[in-house]
């Protein structure tokens, strides 16, 4: 198989990988607590591409049964996503509840000053 | 033909992300994680993954905008300063991306009917759901009936979620109130 023929067969997964890294990135290097969530949200829904790429098949569709239909892509993929979106909206809303308490409580959400202002509180 | 709609949606996600990424004014990062999650349930129609789509949708371009949103009037967020060091997480995220570009190299071809994981359990479902548990829609049969004990966690999950923001912002309008009448702070407490 050529490196072409290999690229273009694989491409949904270079793009998740692209999400998925940027997510890192982000939340890695942005010290805003906010900014970082979204970063966070990023790195997850990279997965569910992740999860529902080899789930398809071409020419197939979706899996709601019916006579006039023989090829349907995989529904067990699609089940274990839809848990894992309603679990990361729960942990997102979490994080952002813990945000809004942090900055009750230091009166920013910015990582630098909230640690240089932790020896005063 | 469905291959090059997914191509073109891939593309339109890859430079939303690109621009979440420099964005720095956070309204803007919020809105555009709007439609980055918009631009996903269309990929996931694409994919047939139809009940997918609509949950993300509702849950990832609705609620969580909404949610974000909120938060961002509540902790009165409009910009964030440059990150200081970028070479760290940029080295970090370079070695992850190309491990898991190393991992992709033998996987199986995008839409194949015969990579493994179409053989396994999903002909069963396929074929018997209907017989097994009367729904023509096979993704509700198994949410709802085949893997009901994991949705049963699912939804302790969003439970225990739940409780956890109530405690966290249960005192906020009390609080509050402290900071405007602040004539016996002392009382309050106990």
């Amino acid at each position: 198989m050529s490196v072409i023929e290999q690229f273009v067969s694989h491409h949904n997964y270079y793009v998740t990988i692209l999400l998925m890294v940027s997510g890192l990135y982000i939340v890695i290097a942005s010290g805003n607590m906010i900014k970082k969530l979204v970063g966070l949200s990023l790195f997850q829904t990279s997965v569910y591409l992740l999860y529902l790429s080899p789930a398809k098949i071409v020419g197939g569709t979706a899996p709601i049964l019916d006579e006039k239909f023989q090829v349907y892509s995989n529904p067990l993929p699609h089940v274990l996503i839809l848990t894992a979106i309603v679990v990361g909206i729960a942990t997102i809303s979490l994080g952002l509840a813990i945000v809004v308490r942090i900055y009750e409580v230091y009166g920013t959400i910015e990582e630098d000053e909230i640690f240089s202002s932790d020896g005063e509180i | 033909m469905e291959a090059y709609i997914l191509m073109a949606l891939l593309l339109l996600l890859t430079i939303v992300t690109i621009a979440i990424v420099f964005q720095r004014s956070l309204f803007a990062v919020v809105i555009l994680a709007g439609i980055y999650s918009f631009l996903m349930a269309t990929a996931m129609i694409v994919l047939d993954a139809v009940d997918v789509a609509m949950t993300e949708a509702a849950v990832g371009a609705g609620v969580a905008t909404v949610f974000f949103l909120a938060s961002l009037h509540l902790t009165r967020a409009r910009e964030y300063p440059r990150p200081r060091a970028v070479w760290l997480p940029l080295f970090v995220a370079g070695v992850v991306g190309a491990a898991l570009i190393g991992g992709t190299y033998d996987l199986p071809l995008f839409g194949s009917a015969a990579s493994p994981i179409h053989q396994h359990i999903a002909p069963h479902y396929l074929n018997e759901s209907m017989g097994e548990t009367g729904v023509p829609n096979v993704v509700t049969a198994v949410l709802a009936d085949y893997r009901s004990i994991d949705t049963l966690g699912e939804t302790t999950v969003i439970f225990t979620a739940g409780i956890g923001i109530m405690v966290l912002l249960r005192g906020r309008r009390r609080r509050r109130g402290e900071d405007k009448d602040d004539v016996d702070p002392g009382a309050r407490e106990t």
